[in-house]
Parts: C-alpha cells; structure tokens; sequence
C-alpha cells in the first residue's frame, strides 16, 4: 500500500534490499575509521619508538607525560606538568571566544538574511556560503597575508593616519580566533537562518501590540524560540576550532600552539611520539564526544 | 498600536555588510595582489599577468602541475566513489523502512564529520602504517573516499526525504522492478541532490590539508600540501596567483551547485 504524505511516514520500497545499499557505507566507515580509531586508542596505551611508530608493550606512559613531569630520566618524583594541560586549556579557550565572535555577527546577519524578502534571501545566503567552499588553507593564508606587519591592512590605516604605528596582529592570540572566527563563520550563521526562518513573528506581533520593548522580545521570545539553531551554530564552530590545525600554525606561530599542532607535531615534526599523538587524540575525542552528547541529550529533551 | 516593526533592528543591516566584508576582504586583497608587477609582495606597482605566468611556466610548475594534477584525480574518483556509496545509503536508511539500527547506522554515516579531521588523521595514518598499507597516491584516495561520504550522504538524503514514495511505488504496482523503479523513476527526481552531493564531496575532497598531510607519505604532493609547503617560506606572488585560480574555480563550483539546486526546486514535481 503506497505511503500517504511522501517523507513524513516511513517508506519501505527498498526494505528488502536495505542490507545490501547500506553495506558498502558500513563497511567503507567501519574499516577506514572506526577501526583505525579504535587501534588509535590501543596505541595511546603503547611504548613508544624513537623516530615514530610503537612497540607493542602496554604502556600508561603517555597518558602519565599527558599530566606529570618526572624529570629527564624518568625517576624524580612526579610533578605536574603544565604544558599540555595549558596547550589544552588555551584551545578551549580559543575556540570559545571563536564561537562568541561567530554568535556576535553571525546572528545578526542570519536575522537579517531570514527577514529579507522570500527572493533575495536565497542570493544573501549565497553570498554568505560562497567563502566556505573556497579553500580553507587559502582563506587562511589570505588572512595572514592581509594582517602581517607590512600588509595591505597595515598600510591602508597608515597611509590613510588613522594609525601612526602598524598593528601587531599576526602571531598574537587575537589572529588565531580571527582566523578561527573567519574559517567557521558560514557554519554559524547557516542553522541560525534556518531556525529564524522557521519563526513565527505572529509571536512578535502579538508581543509588540501589548507594549513589549524591541529588545524585550528578543529576550524573552524570540530567543527561546530560535535557541536550537544558536546551539547548534556554536557546536558547529566549536568543534573544528578546537582541534584546528592551519589557523593556529599560520596565523598563530609557536607561543600560541593548540591542540592540533600539539597532535601534528607527534606524527610530522620533531617529537615523533605516536603513543603520546595517540593519547591526546583520544583527550581531544573525548572532549567532542561530551559536547556532542550533550547537544544530543539537550535536543531529545526538546522534543519531549 | 505598534510603534516598530519587530523583524527590523537597528543595526543588524551594517553587521551583516561588515560580516560580507570580512569574507570576502581577505580574497580580494590576494586577489588583486596576485596582478601586481612587482617582486615585492608589500608594494602595489601596475598591473601584470606574470605571476600567472609563473604558475604555468615558472621554475616550479611541474610541482604544482603534479600536484593540481594529483587533486583533481583524487577528488574525482573519490566524489564519484562517495556519492555511489552515499547514493546507496540513503536509499536504504530513507526508504528502506524502519528498522534496529537505524540510529546506530546514522552514527556510523555521520562518523567522519563528527570525529575532529586531525583525529580522523592520526587514526588512519596509524591503521595504514599498522597493516603495512604504504602510504602514497592510493592511501589519500581512500581516506577521501571515507570523509567524502557523509558529505555526500547529506544532500542526497535531504532530496529523498522531500519525493513522495508514491513515484517508485507506482512504478512497482506496474510491475516495474525495483531497479528499474529507481533508474527510471526515482534517480530523475533525485538527480538534483545527488548532483549537489557529488560537488560537496568533490569541493571537500579538493579543500582537505589536515588528512591528506598525514597519509601521503614522502613525495605526493596535493594543491594543498604543495602551497602550505610553500607558504612556510614566506607569501611569494606566484602562490597569490595560484590561489586566485583555485578561488575562481570554488566560486564558478558553488555557483554551479547553487544553479543545479534552484533547477531541481523548480522541477520537484510536489
């Protein structure tokens, strides 16, 4: 019997053979990530070889030079170790004033888009996912080139005397969320149009005609209405800032490392410590995982 | 009475002309700098073609011959080898009823863009080096082929939620089979998001530098790995104007995939 309603009821047309369509998707994800991820976490439990790779020798030593300092050759009595923990609490940091850049402006672009008319807001919305197709490197070396110390930024505001000396911004923490903030802006504005394109503003009327202020609205309507959509926004830009590589590596230089050079650096650069790559990896991981999961719980709450 | 309009705020109109700026300032810049007829990467002196010259015929184009050469390929096969299992996919979790592991399946689907891409990257290059897979042309065709999936999946599945079933179903109470019920019927109608899902993946593949960094291995070289090798020796003109060339080629894709999608709107037969 055909489905009334086309997508809202449960379509079966192709239940028989649903084992064989979702196959090739299990088996590519399953063998190419989630196993490799699953080995990852074993070889964070490794003893680590010089020049990269393990020994199959089960090992917490990662996890321990993760959190504990036991001097050069192992045997001092274990003080703790600030470095990585720092390394970690900058990126949360970071990606936190990131996200709040992307709220400040992206809401109120996304407002403006979702109110314009239903014709132009298609060509407003194009205009705002154009950038995020362009290549990330190079919108991130675009950056760099435009707010290094003798860039075109730089000369503008001297030649024009708004500035008497040029502006300090490359390899500051500053540059870093900007880079961050530039690399995931789209991601922010997207869910919040969506949900503000949802709104009724019936609601808003309603409100306006019994004296609410502009602003009171906003607060306390319009907001909690729209709040799914902002938090979906900022998940979206937390997550990849947090474990950003290119924006901190170019725009940031060494004093302001994260926790993607901090991985980089275990497998490509000098350290060469799989385990220890491995171990914040699965830190990093877990970090994602715990937002995730509560968005997850946030938004079955919803809908109840 | 209502003294304002509660969808205007004072304010937001020049925020969103400042976010657009912000966009797009920094591409403009290189944009334009990329013309500058001077070695000096500081100094705006007249308008020429020679950088773009260079990219072509300068001492390192080879390399990035190789290397566009080697994304292109890349992103190709493994858009179209993602969009075929994407394809699959949503056909089977949209249409395929309920079942157990519906949420479970979704999970796994989704995977890849919910694991950090430098965590996606520490676990494959240890999987490949684990199972003795060397690293090269074919370990960064796989990983994009896994990244490129969900990406796909999601236009895809979008497209198939908005067709009524009542098409293929009709087509199958006229004895059409189920494959040809999804060649003749259902594939017209999702072609549009299948279409979209194909350059997602394509655009993902060819934007990736974390993954592929860690799994190429010495002496592959993708556009990204090449100008980020690069870039480490400081901003010369010459990748000024091979980053303009990579900007036009995103625009005129997502300029393209924006066209396919407003065809498809038009066309959906609801």
């Amino acid at each position: 019997m055909a489905a009334v309603g086309g997508g809202r009821t449960v379509s079966s047309a192709f239940a028989p053979i649903r084992l064989w369509l979702l196959l090739p998707s299990w088996l590519t994800i399953g063998f190419f990530l989630l196993i490799p991820v699953l080995l990852m976490l074993v070889y964070s439990f490794l003893t680590k070889e010089f020049r990269g790779g393990v020994i199959w020798e089960f090992s917490l030593a990662a996890y321990d030079q993760f959190l504990f300092d036991r001097g050069l050759f192992g045997d001092d009595p274990p003080t703790i170790q600030w470095t990585y923990i720092t390394i970690f609490a900058r990126s949360i940091i970071q990606a936190t004033i990131a996200t709040i850049m992307c709220l400040l402006i992206g809401f109120p672009t996304a407002w403006y888009i979702a109110t314009r008319p239903a014709s132009s807001r298609a060509v407003w919305l194009f205009l705002v996912t154009v950038p995020y197709w362009v290549n990330l490197l190079i919108r991130t070396v675009s950056m760099k080139f435009l707010i290094r110390e003798n860039g075109p930024m730089n000369e503008a505001l001297l030649g024009t005397g708004i500035l008497d000396a040029p502006l300090q911004l490359i390899n500051t923490d500053f540059a870093v969320q900007l880079g961050l903030f530039y690399s995931y802006l789209p991601f922010m504005v997207l869910p919040i149009y969506a949900a503000v394109e949802r709104y009724n503003f019936a609601l808003s009327e309603a409100a306006a005609d019994l004296y609410a202020s502009h602003w009171t609205i906003m607060r306390s309507i319009v907001l909690p209405v729209v709040k799914p959509g902002i938090i979906a926004g900022c998940i979206l830009v937390f997550v990849p800032s947090l474990g950003a590589f290119l924006a901190p590596d170019l725009l940031g230089g060494a004093k302001n490392f994260m926790i993607g050079s901090l991985i980089e650096e275990q497998f490509k650069g000098q350290a060469g410590n799989w385990p220890f790559g491995a171990a914040a990896s699965m830190i990093l991981l877990s970090m994602v995982l715990v937002v995730l999961f509560f968005y997850a719980r946030s938004q079955a709450r919803e809908q109840v | 009475m209502r003294t304002f309009d509660p969808r205007r705020y004072t304010g937001f109109f020049t925020i969103t002309l400042a976010c657009l700026f912000i966009l797009y300032a920094p591409l403009a810049v290189v944009a334009v700098y990329s013309f500058n007829d001077s070695l000096s990467i500081t100094r705006f002196e007249g308008v020429s073609l020679r950088w773009y010259q260079d990219v072509f015929f300068g001492l390192e184009a080879g390399k990035f011959r190789t290397a566009a050469w080697n994304s292109f390929t890349i992103a190709i096969m493994a858009a179209t080898a993602a969009t075929m299992i994407a394809t699959a996919a949503a056909i089977g979790m949209v249409r395929g009823g309920n079942f157990k592991g519906k949420p479970a399946s979704f999970a796994l689907i989704s995977m890849p863009i919910m694991v950090p891409e430098i965590v996606t990257a520490v676990a494959t290059l240890i999987f490949f080096s684990a199972i003795g897979f060397s690293l090269g042309y074919v370990s960064i065709l796989v990983a994009h082929i896994v990244f490129c999936i969900p990406f796909a999946y999601l236009p895809i599945s979008a497209r198939l939620q908005g067709i009524e079933a009542t098409f293929e179903e009709a087509a199958q109470d006229l004895y059409a089979s189920r494959w040809n019920a999804f060649r003749y019927v259902l594939a017209p109608i999702m072609a549009p998001g299948i279409m979209s899902g194909f350059l997602l993946a394509f655009i993902i593949s060819l934007d990736d530098f974390i993954i592929t960094n860690f799994v190429k291995g010495a002496g592959v070289e993708t556009l990204p790995t090449a100008i980020f090798g690069a870039v480490k020796q400081g901003i010369k003109p010459d990748i000024m104007a091979l980053s303009t060339l990579l900007l036009l080629f995103s625009i005129l894709i997502v300029t393209l995939s924006y066209l396919i999608g407003r065809t498809g709107d038009a066309k959906n037969p609801e």
